[in-house]
């Protein structure tokens, strides 16, 4: 698989990641690099073989729907990198019209 | 012998009997870590102070109280990954540099249980993810039994740690290898229990059906006596599975393995194995002979495929747990943002290290339209596949052994330029997580120019006591762990 700069930047952007040019350049080669290993695979006959997402088998595991004791707010903003009252701070999503 | 040489269970001994006091063993730990900590750099952040609190109040405590935890007074490294409440948990990465977390995860909780001793939190490679602790924000971890090269990963400072005296044992966590190869790198034992054994809850995510905490000791019986204290079930963790607990230490006594049928697999065997690793591992499974055991020709036909099944999986994986590193709740934020795009755009940029961006990026790309089914798909049928290699394989024996590495620890930078060969380093382990098998990296002999040679031994799912039993009788008739590191 030929990874271009194009789908590099495309991917970098449903990943939410500023890729500097020297990067994408980077990227792209070692992404075609390594897909092409991964192309490998497809010796291999798939055809109706269930795919593994788990091992162990489990399923939705549920707990009884009780109140359990929550973090205490102080010990949750802790780590906030910007706190406003008793909420993380953010910067403004809507535009002013 | 100086405390810091002694193994966890015969510390425990003379900690037990009042020989020595908690506070002679943290003494006597700070001592050996001023002295080759600077070399080593296994730890990210040392807690000695704290240490030397908590010993001096087990030391208080202790003259009314008699000793009866197995745990009690001995002095851990953690991965930095494992959440310690209060203490900073780096995950190796800019992104969590100032993070303290407000819990503790699990396996930590049981160890404060047991009124253990915190001496740090071990270097790795940034989320997890790498072969060697290059790819730490922090730098390099080194290996102790050759400076110049590396303890391997990504629980390379643990392994180092441990191989260093610089702690009687550690935790690490595996996705695919990162205890079992280190541990093999560094000389010493290494354990990666069955998926679902040991819970996860507060082990930063990496690849979650893949993930597994485990021990890495100085010998097997402390690994027996690690497990012991962190599996189980947790309600707290959905995968964690609900299994009886059996007692590990018990399982050692057995001293022979007469009945125990091992499988070697062919294909562990082949070109890229380096021929002192092959002759050492070939050794070991006659000493196994020895012992006992009746060893049988086994094939597992898909292992070739295992490391990119396993680059497509993880990645993929890894590019959903790590989408909460956003700058909004916990962590990095970048300064001076537009909106809140730029926001997140300019954080990820600024505390993600180029080896996770890749595999972010590898694993957004195996999942976007147009591509799931021909990777994402195909990588976890053929998961399917390997998974049955391995059933088929132990209805015919109890337990199978493999080298855990194809070569000795390589050398600083040797690999870092080529993330293919990187990953490829871990070709023998990656299969065994896939499979959420559990198995052990024991040492097994030393190559020339004297570094460690680690042999895997892998069991069925939730046996991991025929394999620490396996692994603790070739321990008994062997010494290649009591060979100790002259660091310099």
């Amino acid at each position: 698989m030929q990874v271009t700069k194009g789908d590099v930047e495309k991917v970098a952007s449903l990943a939410r990641l500023h890729v500097t040019e020297s990067e994408k350049d980077a990227f792209a080669k070692q992404l075609s690099q390594i897909l092409t290993h991964v192309e490998q695979l497809n010796r291999y006959e798939t055809a109706g073989v269930e795919p593994t997402t788990t091992v162990m088998g489990q399923v939705n595991v549920f707990r009884d729907d009780v109140v359990r004791p929550p973090l205490p707010v102080e010990k949750a903003l802790a780590n906030a990198p910007e706190r406003e009252g008793d909420g993380f701070g953010v910067p403004k999503i809507l535009e002013e019209r | 012998m100086s405390i810091h040489k002694l193994s966890l269970c015969d510390l425990q001994k003379k900690f037990t009997a009042g020989e020595v006091s908690a506070v002679e063993i943290v003494r006597a730990y700070a001592l050996r870590i001023g002295q080759v900590e600077s070399k080593v750099r296994a730890y990210v952040n040392q807690a000695q102070d704290s240490a030397f609190t908590q010993a001096d109040a087990l030391d208080q405590q202790l003259k009314q109280w008699r000793k009866t935890k197995p745990l009690m007074g001995m002095p851990f490294a953690i991965k930095d990954n494992i959440c310690t409440e209060g203490v900073p948990t780096t995950c190796s990465s800019r992104m969590l540099q100032q993070f303290v977390p407000p819990y503790d995860a699990t396996v930590i909780a049981k160890l404060r249980e047991e009124s253990y001793l915190l001496l740090g939190k071990t270097n790795l490679d940034e989320f997890a993810m790498g072969s060697s602790t290059e790819n730490s924000a922090f730098g390099p971890s080194r290996n102790p039994w050759d400076l110049h090269r590396v303890p391997g990963g990504s629980s390379g400072g643990s392994a180092a740690a441990v191989a260093a005296d610089e702690c009687v044992a550690a935790l690490g966590s595996d996705t695919g290898g990162s205890i079992r190869q280190p541990a093999a790198f560094c000389g010493v034992v290494g354990l990666k229990p069955t998926y679902g054994r040991v819970s996860r809850y507060g082990l930063v995510a990496f690849a979650s059906s893949l993930d597994q905490i485990g021990p890495i000791t100085k010998d097997v019986r402390d690994a027996a006596c690690v497990l012991g204290v962190i599996a189980g079930h947790d309600p707290l963790d959905s995968t964690s599975a609900d299994v009886p607990v059996p007692d590990y230490m018990k399982a050692l006594a057995k001293k022979d393995l007469k009945k125990l049928r091992v499988g070697v697999p062919k294909e562990f065997f082949t070109e890229g194995l380096d021929p002192e690793v092959d002759h050492a591992v070939k050794a070991a499974i006659e000493e196994l002979k020895t012992l006992g055991a009746e060893l049988k020709d086994i094939q597992l036909p898909r292992t070739d495929a295992a490391v990119a099944v396993y680059y497509v999986l993880a990645t993929a994986e890894a590019s959903s747990n790590l989408a909460r590193f956003d700058g909004v709740k916990f962590g990095l934020r970048a300064k001076e943002t537009k909106d809140l795009l730029d926001l997140y755009m300019k954080t990820r940029q600024e505390g993600f290290g180029l080896e996770v961006k890749r595999r972010i990026m590898l694993g957004t790309y195996v999942l976007s339209a147009g591509y799931y089914d021909a990777y994402y798909g195909k990588a976890q049928a053929v998961r399917t596949l390997i998974c049955q290699d391995f059933d088929a394989a132990f209805k015919e024996v109890d337990l199978i052994v493999t080298p855990a590495t194809p070569t000795p620890a390589f050398k600083l930078g040797e690999k870092s330029e080529d993330p293919l060969q990187m990953y490829l380093s871990d070709i023998f382990t990656i299969s065994v997580n896939l499979a959420g098998l559990p198995a052990i990296a024991v040492p097994c002999g030393f190559s020339k120019s004297g570094l460690p040679i680690g042999l895997q031994l892998i069991g069925r799912p939730f046996e991991e006591d025929t394999i620490l039993r396996a692994a603790h009788a070739y321990e008994q008739a062997t010494e290649w762990h009591l060979k100790k590191p002259v660091i310099r």
